[in-house]
């Protein structure tokens, strides 16, 4: 997706085919603005509005973008950021699930009780909650196969039976407080990378993007394609060092980086590489795109129907845990509110499309990152949730508008 | 992509077509009936595809055209009749049958994904190396078809959102010969797309002619089929109703054949117009406002 076109001019002799693209500079603009025309914006509208954002917010408060703060945050966009993570796949296959709210607060209930009422081991607890989800996603999945009721309303009953759910497990008391000396609670709360640990993973994650990229160069050239060159693969590398040595360093200043932050990026690239390359991943995008002609290229629709289903309720889960385990209590509220939506506003903010089959992992950790900056800010300047709520529909607002804008671009670029 | 079998000569080719030709066809249809419920779609209908021959499949609306390539591409198994393919008799039961036996279909409405590009809709459900996909040899098998069909994409890696409906056309079409099928068919290649864009088409097709493919399309347009077709099969209500030569055949009698009678709108129109035409040139110019206005009505 941030492949750059670069085409070395040995290379161009092995292709002078009719489909052949034109090189150099010019190549690369034209790919960029053609993508662009074509409705592709990808991430650019997102990174401009991060940006816009965090000037605001650091304008009107200082302590904004302080080490402190920044720490912060990276811990607090997780449990909702994993959460639109699911609805990333279910949004791809042009379907929704509205009740990702109420899963992660059912699958909290049941870690509390299991763990602290019942004593069970807490993983297993966890592991329990998870299944349970995953068992939801599937139930899901049969109705909207077999019966073709559509997601948005098999996904609103379950929204309101699942709030059912999570408060009959919750019972009488209504609250559950985890033990705060329990990993669960310690992971969520204060689990951080050592900075020794923290700069090693940030050169061998470097590396790995260059070695990588290299590889794949050097096959595409073999191959006689265009292919990215040397300079812009060490550029592209020591740019992504440069970026993250500076934001750990920023942010050991203070906490430094938590391990949910890390395990919220590992599900994020594996997620990525899942969705870009695997054939599992085609299948998802074509299902998005056009569910007749992936039927017809022998794709089982149904089973991608049923993992999309299942991927966005297991991990509604984990970050119904995970949001518990931060506040270290499982209560009537925990996914209640502004979970649900703030999750699938994430995805489509960070430019997943509501249309299907455009969009992608990132989506849920930039987007994410918006609303959380902006909740973050607003509870800076001592504004209460009613601004937060407007400020955030705002957004959303602004970015479905941009989602349909470029989709209707994308097809009168279609006809042209 | 194997290499294609040696180019049949043109004639040999239109001669197979007709009844009686030397070379065995590739695909011989003998008496195929289909019936949904108590509509008869198709009776007893014959069909020959010979290797680098292009059959045009014309009828009226109704008239069978649809139904038959769906028998042959296992979408609906003929009720009976034979298929003869490659000299073996066999039946087509899904659409799977028809791949693994070498028929691949292009439907009408292509069957892309808007948004993923040329490589990603050539290899949907087939890619290369699932759990890590081979996108460099997706890439260079891509690139290598689309050349040799020598097809204007600008680029193997824009999303079909942003071809013409010509280009897509040919990424369909250069899809289905992935599976290295002997015989195309091509429901309506032609409908809704531009001068330039049906030009583009019938040179593929033509191309694919001189790999060697069986190619069947059907087509409403009387010159797409003059223009690329060897060998013109005629259905009418469900039944074959001749087998022309599209080089000597006129299209007045193609029309006559699936209409089913030389006295049609058609021919009376043409005849209205030949003969406004006459005496236009020897009447006054009022006069033949007259008669024009007469033909409009």
């Amino acid at each position: 997706m941030s492949d750059v076109d670069v085409r070395p001019p040995a290379a161009a002799a092995g292709t002078a085919d009719a489909a052949d693209e034109p090189s150099g500079l010019r190549g690369v603009i034209a790919a960029v603005t053609g993508r662009m025309r074509g409705g592709d914006l990808g991430v650019a509208p997102v990174v401009a509005g991060l940006i816009v954002i965090w000037t605001v917010m650091q304008i009107l408060n200082p302590v904004f973008l302080s080490s402190d703060n920044l720490s912060n945050l990276t811990m607090e966009m997780v449990p909702v950021g994993v959460i639109s993570l699911g609805v990333v796949f279910m949004l791809l296959v042009g379907q929704i699930d509205l009740s990702v709210g109420s899963l992660s607060g059912v699958a909290a209930a049941v870690t509390a009780v299991l763990f602290v009422d019942q004593g069970f081991n807490p993983w297993l607890a966890v592991l329990a909650a998870v299944a349970l989800a995953c068992l939801i996603g599937w139930v899901y999945a049969q109705v909207f196969n077999r019966f073709g009721v559509p997601s948005f309303v098999i996904t609103l009953a379950g929204l309101l039976g699942f709030l059912g759910l999570q408060l009959h497990v919750l019972g009488p008391k209504g609250a559950i407080n985890l033990p705060f000396d329990s990993r669960l609670v310690t992971f969520a709360q204060l689990d951080f990378v050592p900075p020794w640990l923290a700069y090693t993973l940030v050169v061998l994650a470097a590396a790995a993007l260059y070695g990588t990229g290299h590889a794949h160069a050097s096959a595409r050239r073999k191959a006689g394609l265009s292919a990215t060159s040397e300079r812009v693969l060490v550029l592209r590398s020591v740019a992504v060092l440069a970026g993250l040595v500076l934001a750990v360093w920023y942010l050991n200043r203070d906490r430094g980086v938590g391990w949910m932050f890390v395990f919220f990026l590992v599900l994020v690239l594996v997620a990525h590489y899942v969705l870009t390359r695997t054939k599992y991943g085609k299948a998802v995008y074509a299902v998005g795109g056009n569910v007749e002609a992936a039927r017809r290229a022998g794709i089982n629709v149904r089973t991608i129907y049923t993992s999309a289903f299942v991927i966005c309720t297991t991990l509604a889960a984990i970050g119904g845990i995970l949001a518990a385990a931060r506040l270290a209590a499982a209560n009537q509220s925990t996914g209640s509110g502004d979970v649900n939506l703030n999750a699938i506003a994430a995805a489509v903010i960070g430019g997943t499309s509501l249309f299907g089959g455009r969009g992608g992992a990132w989506a849920s950790l930039l987007g994410i990152l918006v609303i959380q900056s902006i909740s973050n800010g607003l509870t800076l300047l001592n504004l209460d949730s009613s601004y937060r709520f407007m400020v955030t529909g705002v957004v959303l607002m602004l970015a479905v508008a941009l989602d349909s804008v470029a989709r209707r671009s994308r097809a009168s670029a279609g006809r042209a | 992509m194997s290499s294609s079998p040696p180019t049949p000569a043109r004639s040999a080719a239109a001669d197979a077509g007709k009844a009686g030709g030397t070379p065995a066809p590739l695909l011989s249809l003998r008496g195929i009936s289909k019936s949904f419920g108590a509509v008869a779609a198709l009776t007893d209908v014959d069909l020959d595809v010979s290797a680098g021959e292009v059959v045009a499949l014309v009828g009226d609306n109704g008239a069978g055209k649809s139904t038959l390539v769906k028998t042959l591409s296992g979408v609906h198994p003929p009720d009976s009749g034979t298929i003869t393919f490659e000299s073996r008799e066999v039946s087509v039961t899904s659409p799977a049958a028809a791949q693994q036996l070498g028929i691949a279909t292009v439907f009408q409405d292509l069957a892309l994904c808007e948004n993923l590009n040329v490589i990603e809709n050539l290899f949907l459900g087939r890619e290369l190396r699932g759990l890590r996909l081979d996108d460099v040899a997706m890439e260079v098998r891509s690139r290598e078809l689309l050349q040799q069909l020598s097809a204007k994409i600008p680029s193997v890696r824009v999303p079909i959102a942003g071809l013409s409906g010509g280009q897509r056309q040919t990424v369909a079409i250069a899809r289905s010969l992935l599976g290295d099928p002997k015989i195309i068919i091509l429901d309506e290649p032609t409908a809704a797309l531009g001068v330039a864009q049906t030009a583009e088409v019938l040179n593929l097709i033509e191309r694919l002619r001189e790999r060697g493919h069986g190619v069947i399309m059907i087509s409403h347009n009387m010159a797409d089929v003059k223009a690329v077709a060897d060998t013109v099969a005629v259905l009418r209500l469900g039944r074959n109703n001749g087998v022309f030569d599209a080089a000597t055949t006129s299209a007045e009698e193609l029309v006559a054949a699936i209409t089913g009678a030389t006295d049609n709108e058609v021919t009376r129109r043409a005849r209205r117009s030949a003969g406004t035409a006459a005496t236009a040139a020897t009447t006054t110019d009022k006069e033949s406002a007259d008669k024009e206005g007469d033909a409009d009505e």
